[in-house]
């Protein structure tokens, strides 16, 4: 899959932006605060509805305006995918897909798949689990769209039990008694995400194990996964059996084959329900006192291992940057495993990383069917990567063609479109 | 900002549900434009909904008088009830022409978020009616969504002991929809509650 063109408008510092492009690498280089990272933001929002950099949508919206817009005309095989997402801060979101809307905005997960690589990736090794888990639901609901209203459910019952709960000790007449009412869909729900979340780290493990191999070098340990849970039938955290012997050769990549007897091993959704509602239970005295639910997918973690033990609070900061970039190298693997490249983005990271790992990431970003990197000067970037050029700096995006693509190979989309071919000439032009 | 009246009547009609601030103030307009026999039939429409409608006392259904016309039709069953959310349920319900039994009004659904607990819903009063030994079937049709489907269980198992027929409505499919349109979880449940084919 690949951005054929790019339009935002009231999108971040942009009043208006319109880029032609083409597969391959894309690198878009300006000096810092020129907005180069808000425009591949705009691409990966339509992949996943939300920022990597900041929680709520307010921020997104240029200032002085009431919503922006994101316009992506995407190739998919022969076919094109026109989608055009209208950002409401407060409010719904709206969203058309090939000129036809959307009845709910979430439908578009899934559709367009992306995986974004930044430096604030390190933090899904040093940071908090809510970032480890908030990585695997949106990949698993990219893979498995569905998923995102059994997410959505989740959340939603997770706040109406805790504020149950909550007011449980004030022992307002038999409120209580309804807590069953909702274990009952917390249990349902959170069996299936469990569920899925367990077969998404068996999934990736094996990826992870050969990116990491690739990317860290010659005789370095193995990564391997782990998902610790709050119901002791979904795992403890270890890492899981893999085929080669720990500490060996890296894992080879041949996980449609090596993947599936350890998969059917998994619990599936109704065991692992039966065993949240158990362990509610246990835990049903000191849910009361505490005020808020103690068990279930929302408390549990995915553990990256290094080598024999964790990695967080044990790896080297080298090794973290190098556990971060595997694990999306492996996300990257997963999807194109799945049957179709997503657009990768490297947003700002070649600067921050050292000579081995730099070829590493140009080797599966070169290899991909479209790449978006962002860069303050061309030199950080590695030379094969130097396809596509986009100029950002002066509230306007130009695209040049780089020296290093195949020359005159001009076929029209190429064209850089009239907004963004005027250098100098400003954003503010009309919209469509 | 308008003169104190005005600005009066603006605030009133945007409390109201489903009005925001610029339908408040188009609706206040129109109604300063409109006819003084027009606005005398709204006020006193408003003011007879005040003084003379009431909640049954039986089901809590809006009604003019002690009970509702449903409850007072004695060509109607008095073994099942249908327990719903809201009075424009039962409208809803009553269109379908299908039930012919009686209906109980809770006055909502669970939501501890919004500090709704049973307590505040009329769910005393239904364990009182059912409690009478007329009833033999209770139908539960709260919406089918997370709030909806908590009261509904939670009702299913205060019941349980009086050993009534207890129901759900069933959800799936809309009739003359289209099978590809349907979203996973509706289609799911439509498989879950599919039917026999009696040839």
């Amino acid at each position: 899959m690949w951005v054929r063109h790019l339009q935002v408008v009231s999108f971040r510092n942009w009043a208006q932006a319109d880029l032609a492009l083409r597969p391959g690498p894309v690198v878009l280089v300006g000096r810092n605060g020129e907005g180069k990272t808000n425009l591949v933001e705009a691409v990966a929002y339509l992949a996943t509805m939300s920022s990597h950099r900041v929680a709520t949508d307010a921020p997104l919206v240029r200032h002085g305006a009431d919503q922006a817009v994101v316009r992506a005309a995407l190739r998919r095989g022969d076919r094109e995918l026109l989608v055009e997402l209208e950002i409401n801060p407060g409010r719904a979101n709206r969203v058309r897909v090939n000129r036809a809307p959307l009845q709910r905005p979430r439908d578009l997960l899934g559709l367009v798949r992306t995986v974004l690589f930044a430096p604030e990736d390190l933090s899904l090794v040093r940071g908090d689990p809510t970032e480890r888990r908030r990585f695997l639901d949106e990949l698993l609901v990219t893979r498995t769209p569905r998923l995102a209203g059994v997410r959505s459910d989740y959340e939603r019952v997770l706040k109406q039990r805790n504020a149950l709960l909550k007011t449980a000790r004030m022992a307002r007449g038999r409120a209580i008694e309804t807590l069953d009412a909702w274990d009952g869909h917390l249990v349902a729900l959170g069996g299936e995400l469990l569920a899925a979340r367990l077969r998404l780290v068996a999934d990736l493990a094996p990826h992870l194990a050969s990116a990491y191999a690739a990317v860290a070098g010659e005789g370095a340990v193995t990564a391997t996964l782990g998902y610790a849970s709050t119901v002791p039938a979904a795992g403890d955290g270890s890492p899981r059996p893999s085929r080669g012997p720990s500490g060996a050769a890296p894992v080879p990549a041949l996980p449609d084959a090596d993947a599936l007897p350890d998969a059917d091993a998994l619990p599936d959704a109704d065991a692992l329900a039966a065993a949240l509602r158990d362990r509610l239970v246990e835990r049903r005295a000191d849910e009361l006192d505490r005020g808020v639910t103690l068990v279930g997918p929302h408390r549990d973690d995915l553990v990256i291992h290094l080598g024999p033990g964790p990695a967080k609070g044990f790896a080297s900061h080298g090794e973290s940057w190098s556990l971060a970039l595997g694990l999306k190298l492996a996300t990257f693997a997963l999807l194109r495993a799945d049957g179709e490249d997503p657009i990768l983005i490297l947003d700002d990271v070649f600067a921050t990383l050292d000579a081995g790992r730099r070829a590493a990431l140009a080797t599966v970003a070169r290899s991909a069917e479209q790449t978006l990197v962002t860069a303050a000067v061309l030199d950080d970037v590695p030379e094969e990567l130097r396809g596509v050029r986009v100029e950002v700096g002066g509230g306007a995006a130009t695209v040049r063609d780089g020296t290093a693509s195949d020359g005159g190979g001009s076929d029209g989309s190429v064209a850089p479109s009239s907004a963004a071919g005027a250098p100098g000439g400003g954003p503010e032009e009309e919209g469509r | 900002m308008y003169e104190g009246a005005v600005q009066d009547l603006i605030d009133e009609l945007g409390r109201l549900p489903g009005v925001g601030p610029k339908s408040a103030q188009r609706i206040a307009f129109h109604l300063l434009a409109a006819e003084s026999a027009d606005v005398g039939r709204l006020v006193s429409a408003l003011q007879r909904v005040q003084e003379e409608v009431r909640f049954c006392v039986t089901c809590f259904n809006v009604a003019e008088g002690e009970q509702c016309r449903i409850c007072r039709d004695p060509r109607r069953s008095d073994d099942v009830i249908c327990v719903v959310e809201e009075p424009k349920d039962v409208v809803a319900i009553e269109r379908t022409r299908e039930f012919r039994g009686r209906y109980h009004v809770l006055g909502g659904a669970i939501s501890p978020i919004e500090g709704i607990g049973p307590d505040d819903l009329r769910v005393k009063e239904l364990m009182t009616r059912l409690m009478s030994g007329a009833v033999t079937e209770l139908i539960i049709a709260t919406d089918p969504n997370l709030e909806g489907e908590a009261t509904a269980a939670y009702l299913a198992r205060l019941v349980a002991p009086l050993g009534l027929t207890v129901s759900r409505l069933a959800s799936g499919l809309p009739v003359g929809g289209d099978l590809e349109y349907a979203d996973e979880v509706t289609l799911g449940r439509a498989f879950e509650g599919r039917r026999r084919i009696d040839a």
